[in-house]
């Protein structure tokens, strides 16, 4: 997930198997429009925001979201 | 009594009252995870079921009687799950019961994320049982700006829908009421695809969010959730609670429980005492006397030490660390701990959450083995108990080896913390990479703070406090027993003396340290005390020190390691524990003679 702290993307493309399964289940799924809130130090977890919500999701699992229309934090502050 | 008051019969295979649990309409209580389920069990059936502000809390499932007009019912607590197609065990469990069908089913839906409750909620529906939905939590959506067209949402699942505000009791009578209009939904099987269409498309019809200003909590949840400020955050809650735990377990021992040992508890004691007089019965329940009187810690008696260990010593602190870990968890600050904490953990084989258990583990070993029950996986729980009984030492660890150590200069009390940290690291490193199991991957959902409610707290406390009693109680009597009767039996002097030769050569101990080290296993403080008069060099005192706070901290966590564990992997656990600390103490024995 190549979106940096603050910035907004839409979730293109989530892993296969029971990971993605998870994601989806808790409504991270294709299309969704998500903010990154930060990510923990050493590969720690990613928290993001979906629908008011947050969602932390392990370095590992969230590098293979994959993500398009990357807007920037300074560009979604002025919105 | 009445049913109602006895809800607990269907535990039973026969109830007393009579009633046939097989011919009881049978009901379900199903939602996402953290909807507020238990909430709503609690109400509906007037039984407990523990509910906190994180996810899965409900492990296994909980089943009550509720009163239904005229007739009772059997209502099943279901796991809360996000889908039916099983992605953990809690949700592999929620689809076994309701394939097995029931009669009824109060769905409860989150009104805050409707879009995400609905894709479990569907599916529940697409089985076909006559279902209520319960809108939870309208109040909090409303704050958020979220507005639900009820009536509309109603048309489109083909059940009624009921608002409430389950903490609070909103709409519980009405929802109860409703049970009669309970329909099965229009909804048949179908894929996931057609499932996210319909989702869409009845969120576009019923949901209007309009947009508001950021409160105080969002800006804390923000602030929470980033990695600077979160750290710090998270690092000034874990003072505070470890301090709150500590300054309110000793507030209880210093002003309320000693004192009722003290002046209700020694007088029956030192009575029953008299009129037993000398003899085994004496010696099992008083135990023996120390400088002529009842020691309520030394005198190993049933119903001196054992009463005491549980109740004046322990208790104290199951009550402030509960109260203090209930808080945390209804608050809904756990999972942002976690989050900050996962990433150092994993490197150790355990989890973000297994930073809890780790620190209360500072303050009381059994209330830190206890809080590993938090914990997702056996293989996280396995190695964050014997991390906490090997490289964690309790309160009362701290204050003997400052005693033992600190004459010969507070270096020697810090070299005993850095050694267990390194202990505590290097243990979690080799057992992370041999102990074999799952350990899942963190995706969590964060729950939004709430301010949570006195009643619901002091309840949750109630309820843990009664079931730590009842658990323990027997186990902690039975262990005071066992040590009592080894060491009036002569066999721990046996032992220790067999063992004297090990000590000797390994840990460069004289022989007469083996008494005390093996007393150690049962009993830290009077170990740690009967090292003072051996006359030990600074270098030896260090090696003992050691060795006795890496052995078990005292027979309370024993006991609650062999409840946790089960006997088998508490023998692993033990057997890792010796292993390691002959080690230790080996290599350090080794370091000082080479530097001699």
């Amino acid at each position: 997930m190549e979106v940096p702290n603050g910035g907004v993307a839409i979730i293109e493309k989530i892993p296969h198997g029971e990971a993605g399964q998870r994601l989806e289940a808790m409504g991270l799924r294709e299309s969704k429009k998500i903010k990154r809130i930060s990510g923990m130090p050493f590969c720690g977890p990613i928290t993001v925001l979906l629908d008011g919500r947050y969602f932390a999701i392990a370095h590992g699992i969230a590098s293979k979201v994959q993500v398009k229309d990357i807007v920037q934090k300074r560009v979604v502050n002025e919105l | 009594m009445s049913c109602r008051d006895c809800n607990l019969c269907f535990k039973k295979k026969s109830p007393p009252c009579g009633i046939d649990k097989d011919n009881c309409p049978k009901f379900l209580l199903m939602g996402n995870p953290n909807v507020g389920k238990s909430v709503f069990f609690s109400k509906l059936t007037g039984m407990h079921s523990l509910s906190s502000n994180y996810p899965g809390t409900t492990v296994g499932f909980t089943e009550g009687v509720m009163q239904h007009k005229d007739e009772l019912a059997h209502l099943i607590d279901v796991p809360g799950a996000y889908t039916l197609d099983p992605t953990n065990d809690a949700e592999e469990i929620a689809r076994r019961i309701l394939k097995e069908g029931a009669d009824k089913v109060i769905l409860v839906i989150d009104a805050t994320a409707l879009e995400r409750n609905l894709v479990m909620a569907m599916q529940v529906l697409e089985h076909g049982l006559p279902t209520v939905v319960a809108l939870n939590m309208v109040d909090e959506a409303r704050h958020h700006g979220v507005l639900i067209d009820i009536p509309q949402l109603e048309k489109e699942l083909g059940v009624p829908i009921i608002p409430t505000v389950a903490v609070t009791g909103q709409g519980m009578s009405d929802l109860v009421e409703s049970l009669d209009r309970a329909r099965i939904s229009p909804f048949k099987h179908m894929e996931k695809e057609a499932r996210w269409q319909i989702i869409g498309e009845i969120i576009t019809k019923v949901q209007t969010i309009t947009h508001r200003h950021h409160t105080f909590m969002d800006k804390i949840e923000d602030l929470s959730s980033q990695a600077f400020t979160g750290g710090i955050i998270g690092l000034i809650v874990l003072t505070l609670s470890f301090t709150l735990v500590r300054v309110i377990g000793e507030g209880i021992i210093n002003y309320i429980t000693d004192p009722i040992f003290e002046i209700a508890y020694r007088p029956l004691l030192v009575k029953l005492s008299e009129f037993l007089g000398s003899g085994t019965l004496s010696n099992v329940l008083i135990g023996k006397m120390i400088n002529g009187a009842i020691d309520f810690e030394q005198s190993l008696g049933v119903l001196s030490t054992g009463i005491y260990v549980e109740f004046g010593m322990v208790l104290p602190y199951i009550i402030s660390f509960y109260g203090v870990l209930s808080f945390l968890e209804d608050f809904g600050y756990l999972p942002r701990l976690a989050v900050v904490f996962d990433a150092l953990l994993h490197r150790f084989g355990m989890h973000g959450y297994s930073i809890i258990p780790t620190l209360l583990g500072l303050g009381c070993n059994v209330p830190g083995i206890l809080a590993t029950r938090m914990l997702g996986s056996e293989r996280e729980r396995f190695i964050t108990i014997t991390l906490i009984s090997v490289g964690v030492p309790c309160v009362s660890i701290q204050a003997m080896l400052t005693s033992t150590l600190g004459r010969f200069g507070m270096g020697y009390v810090a070299a005993v913390y850095i050694i267990l940290l390194i202990v505590w690291m290097i243990l979690g490193r080799i057992l992370s990479m041999t102990v074999s199991g799952f350990s899942p991957e963190l995706i969590v959902e964060i729950p939004p703070y709430r301010i949570p409610s006195f009643k619901a707290l002091s309840s949750k406390l109630w309820f843990r406090v009664k079931d730590f009693l009842y658990e323990a109680t027997p186990l902690v009597l039975l262990g005071i027993l066992l040590v009592n009767l080894l060491e009036t039996s002569g066999f721990l002097a046996i032992f220790a003396d067999k063992l004297a030769p090990i000590f000797k050569g390994l840990l460069g101990l004289p022989p007469a340290a083996a008494v005390p080290i093996v007393m150690g296993i049962f009993r830290k403080d009077i170990a740690m005390g009967l090292l003072i008069p051996l006359g030990l060099t600074a270098h030896q005192s260090l090696v003992a020190v050691v060795v006795l706070a890496m052995t078990f901290p005292c027979i309370a966590t024993f006991v609650v390691m062999w409840k946790e564990l089960g006997w088998k992997k508490m023998i692993i656990s033990s057997l890792i524990m010796i292993v390691a600390t002959l080690m230790v103490g080996g290599f350090m024995n080794f370091v000082f003679k080479v530097i001699a």
